[in-house]
């Protein structure tokens, strides 16, 4: 391999480093599958928010942010599936699963949530209305929706009730499942007992209200953004509800990611002078910078500061839009900070290492 | 790669056997040759429930010479880039002030160049060999999302080149760095006790090559092997023992700075 990029690295390092540490093994890729998967449980939640906890305010943005979900899971396997070296064996998850390994159960939490939770409730919510279409309809849209209504007809009110219930129902299981869903991500990462950084039984719960944040503001940049484009006026007191909903989920986000930091510093085990070292070094700007101050205490302030001043509405949702970018950018960093600042240092915690590759420099 | 040539063994002993079949069956009975013969086939068959292995390694004996580290990458067909070993040597130095500093150049591949200090600035010194230590609660083989990597009975962690999918979580999972990812099939490896050597009641590479014996190789279960007395003679101590890996590579004299 390219020697000098080696011994440039060596340089690079502090301290010491397993040699076989030189190398990376999950890099942007792997980032982006917690972060993905945590806007798939984050829009779901808030779709839920509107059906089972009656929320009527946010109505506006229910199937928007079903489908939000849906189009995020469909890509949440592509960057896993772009990280395997071997990603035509990757079937082998599916037909050989290792019970024991928090990955192997991927296929199943996956297949569940997108076959049992998301499909059925959006074929349920849209059923109605895709065989109204398809009777309206001509062409191709009109053949279309016939295929997608599965050869329903039925609209009748006993029919429609029972989409609404069914619907209701689905998203009592959904709740559940979309906390397992993200929680289980974290999982993945936070039982590696190998790995001080990761290894927090906090990890789970953490990742879950991340993951809400991070959902409920893709979900009001999307619903901005969608709305102007089709030049209708934004319903403003979903914007209000769901800025609401996303300072509660900020503050409990936030002070899980304190709780966890301060657990740390206080247990003050074996790896923290090597953790110490780590975030006021390689982590500052992506820890400190943008996560905290950029990512959460920025649109804290913001959405606070519209919650308890009268502001006029076309400036309030202006800054519930920045708001809602900064938070997507530090939700972006935290997934960041947990995959790759977990390999910056080494596990021997002597030394701090650098980024090289994804691992998939050829020899 | 044991397997094919214990094949192969006893596919050239049968191709004997009509040879000798015609040369003594005048004399001996052919169905006692043919018995005799299925017999010395089975020897070479390995029972893996018969043995449980394990390394004993004595700091006090390493001299840091890297021989051991050379001679894996020759058996083993190691990639030679500084970035790929199955088994390495890290040099400890603990200085005078209590300071500690740890280096490896190359593995210890080379060896080491002496110390720049004087003589009064170290407290101690030595050198401290490592590999997988494979663990009897092995963290590899927990995470392993399709069991490509696996435990044999006779106590030995091993990877399924054919099977491993490439998703490293392996590598993530183990606390001391002794797995890679080969960059030539793209699947996980790490150190195998030189399983193929000792299938065959031959010793590890490693073990085979150091000068001053620092490693003793053998039986974990059995009362007559050297690392049975090596275990009874001397305080042993695992590696992060915190972390409830079981390890079966067991240090005599391991220093507390040793992680």
């Amino acid at each position: 391999m390219h020697v000098h990029l080696l011994l440039s690295m060596q340089d690079r390092i502090t301290g010491f480093v397993y040699p076989n540490e030189l190398e990376h093994h999950w890099g942007l890729l792997i980032v982006l599958y917690p972060y993905i998967t945590g806007l798939v449980a984050g829009a779901f939640i808030l779709a839920s928010l509107e059906k089972v906890f009656r929320v009527k305010e946010v109505e506006p943005t229910y199937r928007l942010a079903l489908l939000t979900a849906l189009a995020f899971l469909l890509a949440a396997p592509l960057p896993l599936l772009a990280h395997l070296s071997h990603p035509e064996r990757s079937f082998e998850i599916f037909l050989t699963p290792q019970f024991k390994s928090a990955m192997a159960m991927f296929g199943f939490v996956y297949a569940w949530y997108l076959m049992l939770v998301l499909l059925l409730e959006i074929w349920f919510e849209y059923r109605a209305d895709v065989v109204r279409w398809s009777e309206k309809e001509r062409g191709l849209r009109k053949y279309l929706h016939w295929v997608i209504s599965l050869g329903s007809r039925d609209l009748s009110p006993e029919a429609v009730e029972f989409d609404r219930k069914a619907v209701y129902t689905i998203t009592l299981i959904g709740i559940p499942s979309a906390f397992l869903l993200h929680g289980y991500v974290g999982f993945i990462f936070g039982s590696i007992k190998a790995n001080p950084w990761w290894s927090s039984v906090l990890m789970p719960i953490v990742f879950l209200f991340s993951a809400i944040v991070s959902g409920i503001s893709l979900v009001l940049i999307l619903y901005y953004i969608t709305t102007l484009v089709r030049r209708k006026p934004l319903d403003m007191a979903c914007l209000d509800k769901l800025a609401a909903f996303l300072l509660y989920a900020l503050i409990l986000d936030l002070s899980l990611e304190v709780l966890d930091f301060i657990h740390r510093l206080y247990e003050s085990e074996e790896s923290i002078e090597i953790l110490s070292e780590l975030v006021f070094s390689k982590l500052f700007i992506s820890l400190t910078i943008v996560q905290i101050l950029i990512g959460s205490i920025g649109p804290l302030v913001l959405l606070a500061w519209t919650r308890f001043s009268r502001l006029p509405a076309e400036l309030k949702r202006v800054i519930y839009f920045i708001a809602a970018l900064l938070v997507q950018v530090g939700i972006f960093s935290t997934r960041w900070n947990v995959v790759i600042g977990g390999q910056l240092f080494s596990k021997s915690l002597r030394g701090l290492t650098v980024l090289a590759s994804d691992g998939d420099v050829p020899p | 790669m044991a397997r094919d040539y214990e094949r192969r063994e006893v596919v050239a002993k049968l191709a004997q056997l009509p040879c000798s079949a015609l040369l003594l069956s005048v004399c001996g009975p052919l169905p006692a040759l043919l018995e005799a013969a299925q017999a010395d086939g089975d020897q070479t068959q390995e029972d893996d429930a018969e043995h449980y292995y394990g390394m004993g390694i004595q700091i006090d004996k390493c001299i840091g010479c890297g021989r051991c580290v050379e001679a894996c990458k020759a058996e083993n067909d190691v990639p030679r880039e500084p970035k790929y070993f199955r088994t390495w040597v890290e040099r400890y130095v603990i200085h005078s002030d209590g300071e500690v500093s740890v280096d490896s150049p190359e593995g210890g591949i080379k060896g080491f160049s002496p110390l720049a200090e004087e003589a009064g600035e170290v407290l101690r010194a030595f050198f401290v060999p490592k590999l997988c230590n494979q663990c009897d609660n092995p963290p590899c083989v927990q995470v392993c999302p399709v069991g490509a990597t696996f435990k044999t009975d006779d106590g030995v962690v091993l990877v399924d080149s054919d099977y491993c999918i490439g998703c490293r979580y392996c590598i993530q999972a183990c606390p001391y760095g002794a797995r890679y990812l080969d960059p030539r099939t793209k699947t996980a490896d790490k150190c195998t006790f030189c399983y193929h050597r000792i299938t065959k009641g031959l010793l590890p590479a490693c073990v085979e090559v150091c000068p001053t014996e620092a490693r003793v190789f053998g039986e974990l279960e059995s009362a007559a092997s050297p690392l049975r007395r090596l275990m009874r003679m001397s305080e042993l101590q695992v590696l992060k023992p915190s972390l409830n890996t079981k390890p079966k590579v067991y240090y005599s004299k391991l220093d507390g700075e040793v992680r």
